[in-house]
Order: structure tokens, then C-alpha cells, then sequence
């Protein structure tokens, strides 16, 4: 049981983290207006979100061009993929010994 | 730990959004059941046209592909998938609307994309069997592209659309097998089928 509850992912413990995780782990690319609507977030709390991710190397950025405006758009590394797992495993372990 | 830590939300919360980014869940159930009523009601006057006439439809369709008979029929089909597309489209846009999500997000995006390719090669392909005189196959070839491309969509949105995909599929096969009763199947397929698709998908997410 406690071993369990070590194996959760702090970057996780956030809603807001979880959701963004969740989009992008079923998603090749997500821009950030979509997570944006998808979360109801606004514009900073958001980008601080994101950019807490991207420094753990779980999220990467690609910022491009659609015509002449700007799109960035985040993806989930191979790390952050294996964290989110990981986290996700220890989340059913600590239901099924409730 | 943190006493109010409840991983079952973090997990509920975890597969809804993996299901809202990928699912369009905007589409309508009652959409369904008008556009099973347009159908029905497009069946039932095209029934009339051709057997209410004495004259022999397929004979006059040796000489000319759109004859005094054909063109009403013609455009009864073309009433009913514009109404039925109108109605799709206003109604879903109101039930993302009132869920505060946008009608051509990325999922819809998707699921229009998966959905289009199939039926638009099926269009072409029946319009070719109409000039080509195949119009015994006209029914079966709709019905059949048309699962198709619902089969193929149902993975974008309530994958229960698939079900109504394989219902058309077998339908079409069916109407395959007995010409001449392409007009039943038709509102069999069309008709009858979403119907009984949007009662249970209105009953399964969207009564209250």
C-alpha cells in the first residue's frame, strides 16, 4: 500500500497536469487553443502548466506556421509517455487495495 | 497523504479527457430520428411515383438517363440527405453549443474526414451504376457505402454508430440478393434504421 502511494508521480498530482497529459498521451499533436478549450484554462495558467512539463522533458514543443499565423503545438515524449503510465499503474494499485 | 486524494477521480477525469480530445460527442440523437423521418417520408413518395405511374420506369431509362420519372425521384433522394444533413448539422452545433465546446474542433475534424471517404467513393460509384444502367444495384450500393463510411467513423465519435454501420451493411447485402425491393430496403436502411439508432442513443447519453 505504501509503496503504492510512492510510486505516484508529484508532477501529476495536478488536475490540470493530468488533464494535458491525458489529451496529449492519445493524440500525436495537440495546439494549444485545443488544450485550452479542452480544459477551460486560461492563457497563463496553461502555459505555466505546460511549461512545468516541458522542463521535466515529458512534453515537447513544435512551434510552426499555419500560413502566416503562428501554431504551437505539444507532444508527449517517450519519457513523459513512460511516466504517465507508470502513474497511471500505481492509481489502480492504490484502488484495488482500498 | 492528502486525505481528500481520491485516485478513482483522477482516473475518471484521466478517461474523459482522452475521450473528449479524440470523440466528437456532439452528435445528435434526435438529428438521427428526423433524418429516419425524412427518409421514411422520402420512401413513401418515391413508392408512389413509381408504382403509381402505369408507365415502365427502367424502359424509358434505355433511352435517357433522367426522364420525366426519374427527375422527381431524383430529387426526393436529394431532399431528403440535404434535410437530413441541415438537421445533423443545426442540432449538433446546439448540443455543443450548450456543452461550451466548439462544433469543428479536431475530433469532428476527424471523424468528417473518416466518414468522407467512403461515402464520397460510394457516391461517385452509384452514380456511375446509374448511367451505366446497373439500377438494380443502386439500393444495395448505398446502403453498403454508407455502413461503410459509419463503420469507419464510428471510431471518432459513439463507437455505438458502429453498430448501425454493420445494420446498413447487412441491409445493403440484403438488398443485394433481392432486386427489385431496393425501395423497401432503402427505407428500411435509411428510414427505420435511425430511427430506432437515435432512440437509443437519445435513452443510452442524452435523457435526463
Amino acid at each position: 500500500m505504501k509503496n503504492a502511494f510512492q510510486e505516484l508521480n508529484k508532477a501529476f498530482e495536478s488536475r490540470i497536469r493530468l488533464g494535458i497529459m491525458s489529451a496529449l498521451m492519445v493524440n500525436d499533436f495537440v495546439d494549444f487553443n485545443t488544450l485550452k478549450e479542452l480544459l477551460e484554462l486560461t492563457d497563463g495558467n496553461l502555459a505555466s502548466h505546460l511549461r512545468a512539463l516541458e522542463q521535466l522533458a515529458y512534453v515537447r514543443v513544435e512551434k510552426s506556421f499555419l500560413g502566416r499565423k503562428p501554431n504551437t503545438r505539444y507532444a508527449v515524449t517517450p519519457e513523459g509517455r513512460v511516466a504517465f503510465e507508470l502513474h497511471i499503474v500505481a492509481l489502480e494499485k492504490i484502488i484495488k487495495s482500498m | 497523504m492528502n486525505p481528500s486524494f481520491k485516485p478513482q477521480d483522477d482516473l475518471a477525469q484521466i478517461r474523459t479527457i482522452m475521450e473528449r480530445s479524440t470523440k466528437f460527442l456532439s452528435l445528435s440523437a434526435f438529428a438521427a430520428i428526423l433524418a429516419g423521418v425524412y427518409a421514411l417520408v422520402g420512401a413513401g413518395i418515391a413508392w408512389r411515383i413509381i408504382y403509381g405511374s402505369d408507365k415502365v420506369l427502367y424502359y424509358d431509362l434505355k433511352q435517357e438517363f433522367i426522364t420525366s420519372d426519374t427527375l422527381p425521384l431524383i430529387l426526393v433522394a436529394g431532399g431528403v440527405f440535404v434535410l437530413a444533413v441541415g438537421t445533423g448539422l443545426l442540432l449538433s452545433y446546439r448540443k455543443a453549443l450548450a456543452a461550451g465546446q466548439a462544433l469543428w474542433n479536431a475530433p469532428a475534424q476527424r471523424l468528417v474526414f473518416n466518414f468522407i471517404i467512403p461515402f464520397s467513393t460510394g457516391s461517385l460509384f452509384v452514380v456511375i451504376l446509374y448511367f451505366r444502367g446497373y439500377y438494380s444495384l443502386l439500393a444495395a450500393s448505398t446502403l453498403l457505402f454508407y455502413g461503410l463510411a459509419l463503420l469507419n467513423a464510428g471510431n471518432f465519435t459513439f463507437s455505438d454508430i458502429r453498430k448501425l454501420g454493420m445494420a446498413e451493411i447487412v441491409l445493403g447485402i440484403l438488398a443485394a440478393i433481392f432486386p427489385g425491393k431496393g425501395l423497401l430496403f432503402w427505407a428500411l436502411g435509411f428510414g427505420v434504421m435511425h430511427i430506432v439508432y437515435g432512440v437509443i442513443m437519445y435513452r443510452k447519453y442524452e435523457r435526463r
